[in-house]
């Protein structure tokens, strides 16, 4: 009786795991959404945050594990939208490129790419939509 | 049964367990060999024959240039504090007498008459150095150049001294290419390029003055971009430059320039820097193919018009594009083959704007001289800094040159600032 708890625990822990990884994560943007995403990102991204969202030491930041990325969707949107120009510092590192804006590209370019980089490079967060894309830039810049 | 099944899981899982840790210590032990391969001489570097490498010093910290004095100190400028501290002294190139000072990060650093001068990212510092080639008073340096343009991009302070008392200093421009907006597509390059005025090119000023500001100095060649690595070369009593070419043709002009040109254009340039010499920074860049200066696109350039850029100095020498050469350093020694008497080595950070084509350099390059122009094709002199094939491919390397100095008999000292090792190549070839 003793002897068979140990094998149930680990067949519980087992069935969980499986679980846990078949579940659908809702927020995950379909793989139509990742691909056109990726196509923006190879475009207008990667030449300076890299094929693998890491960015260049001093320079680029990366876009993986950052509150830059996985906070607010609206402070996201505006970066992509009006740039940044004021070096921003992540763990003690300081990048010094600016973020050219990127008004020329769409709603939904903004929405993709933003939803593909939110959940590449080990990122795990809600997708964003053409219509918060669209509120965003709709306000007035400040 | 299930008993059984049981203890032949355990086992199974215990097998595992013992495996693994094999593997792990295997592993390891490879690294061991990778890392430390003393018995080859060569540090993990590949170098010529007859060069050998040893490992002075490890994680330094972010080891930007590096000079050594006439005892054999060291002295390593730090591009981030390490313990609040910028500048690292390696007693007698001797990492276990090792000791730090100066509260600010930075670039520069240079050896000269009786002085340690430094840089921070908006001016320029030295110290007195005691008969005994000890920094006299590591907290209250004297300022030679304050306030000097620092916009975060491009504000390496990289010095070099003539032997007549002046101290040339790059002023790199806070820019990819002078646009009204810095690297945003479709933003028109500005005309006058109003950067000119206070940065992008290299400026002289008195050694031996305290407290000057860029007014104070001379304007000494303008239309450089950034240029990491300058050095003095005495025995033709001129100045040379490396310049890190523009970024990004491909993503602003796609209409102009495939991903495959962006990694190929423009040219990093090998410069002899002439007084009053202008080489066309934003309005041209240099293509090594063409082997000319070509308006850039900014400029309303169309990947091949020459026109104003005719008139512009040309580089001496043209590198493959985007390998950021970030030191350069004329070789005076004896202990080298008399090949290398006077001739250039460059130290390459590697590149990053070359994506998504693989991205390159990482290296040592020599460059024969004969009467203060190349003298023959570049080579690869010291090689191995990025760790494999594949992480120099990406870009995650595991070093960096970025700092080269000769030590008083004849090594040549090459400093890394991903890591913050510095390594010394000798010659004991026959």
């Amino acid at each position: 009786m003793r002897r068979r708890l140990i094998p149930v625990n680990v067949v519980i822990a087992a069935l969980v795991f499986v679980l846990l990884s078949l579940d659908p994560d809702q927020s995950k943007p379909p793989p139509v959404v990742m691909e056109r995403g990726k196509a923006v990102y190879a475009k207008e991204c990667l030449s300076c945050h890299q094929q693998d969202g890491l960015g260049v030491q001093g320079m680029n930041p990366p876009l993986a594990k950052t509150a830059w990325v996985l906070g607010p969707k609206r402070e996201l949107i505006k970066i992509v939208l009006n740039g940044l120009t004021e070096p921003i510092e992540i763990e003690g590192d300081t990048f010094h490129n600016p973020m050219p804006p990127h008004p020329h590209l769409t709603d939904q370019q903004i929405a993709d790419v933003l939803s593909y980089v939110r959940n590449s490079f080990g990122n795990k967060a809600s997708a964003v939509t053409a219509r918060e894309v669209k509120k965003v830039r709709a306000e007035k810049k400040i | 049964m299930k008993t059984i099944k049981w203890h032949l899981s355990c086992l199974v899982f215990a097998f595992m367990i013992v495996a693994s840790a094999c593997a792990e210590d295997s592993r390891n032990l490879n690294d061991t060999v990778v890392l430390h391969p003393s018995s080859a001489g060569q540090a993990g570097l590949i170098l010529p024959g007859g060069f050998a490498a040893t490992t002075v010093a490890e994680n330094l910290g972010r080891v930007r240039h590096i000079a050594v004095n006439s005892n054999g100190d060291i002295y390593a400028k730090l591009e981030r504090l390490k313990d609040g501290k910028g500048i690292v002294v390696l007693k007698e190139g001797n990492a276990a007498q090792m000791s730090s000072f100066g509260n600010y990060p930075g670039t520069g650093i240079a050896v000269k008459d009786g002085y340690l001068y430094a840089s921070s990212n908006s001016a320029v510092y030295r110290y007195k150095l005691s008969a005994s080639h000890a920094v006299e008073d590591p907290d209250n340096p004297e300022t030679i150049v304050k306030d000097l343009t620092d916009r975060g991009q491009h504000n390496a302070k990289s010095v070099t001294l003539d032997d007549a008392g002046n101290i040339y200093v790059n002023i790199g421009a806070p820019s990819n290419s002078c646009q009204v907006q810095d690297r945003a597509v479709g933003s028109k390059g500005q005309e006058p390029c109003p950067i000119l005025e206070y940065a992008g090119g290299i400026w002289q000023f008195n050694a031996r003055k305290l407290n000057q500001t860029q007014q104070d100095g001379v304007r000494y060649a303008t239309g450089i971009r950034n240029a990491v690595g300058i050095s003095w070369n005495s025995s033709t009593n001129e100045l040379y430059a490396m310049q890190h070419g523009r970024d990004d043709l491909h993503r602003m002009f796609d209409n102009l320039y495939t991903d495959k040109d962006n990694a190929e254009l423009p040219a990093e340039e090998f410069l002899l820097v002439k007084k009053g010499a202008n080489f066309g920074w934003p309005y041209c860049y240099y293509d090594g193919e063409q082997q000319k200066k070509i308006v850039a696109p900014e400029y309303g350039g169309d990947a091949r018009t020459q026109g104003r850029c005719e008139a512009v100095d040309k580089p001496i020498m043209a590198f493959p594009a985007h390998l950021a050469p970030n030191a350069l350093l004329f070789y005076t020694g004896s202990q080298f083959p008399e090949r290398y008497k006077n001739g250039a080595f460059i130290a390459f950070h590697g590149s990053w704007n070359r994506a998504p084509e693989p991205q390159a350099g990482f290296f040592v390059v020599f460059v024969p001289m004969k009467e203060g122009k190349p003298g023959g094709n570049w080579e690869v002199f010291a090689d191995g800094f990025a760790g494999s094939a594949e992480k120099k491919a990406s870009g995650r390397v595991d070093y960096r040159p970025c700092g080269l100095a000769q030590g008083p008999d004849g090594a040549l000292y090459i400093s890394d600032d991903n890591k913050g090792n510095i390594w010394k190549v000798s010659y004991n070839g026959k």
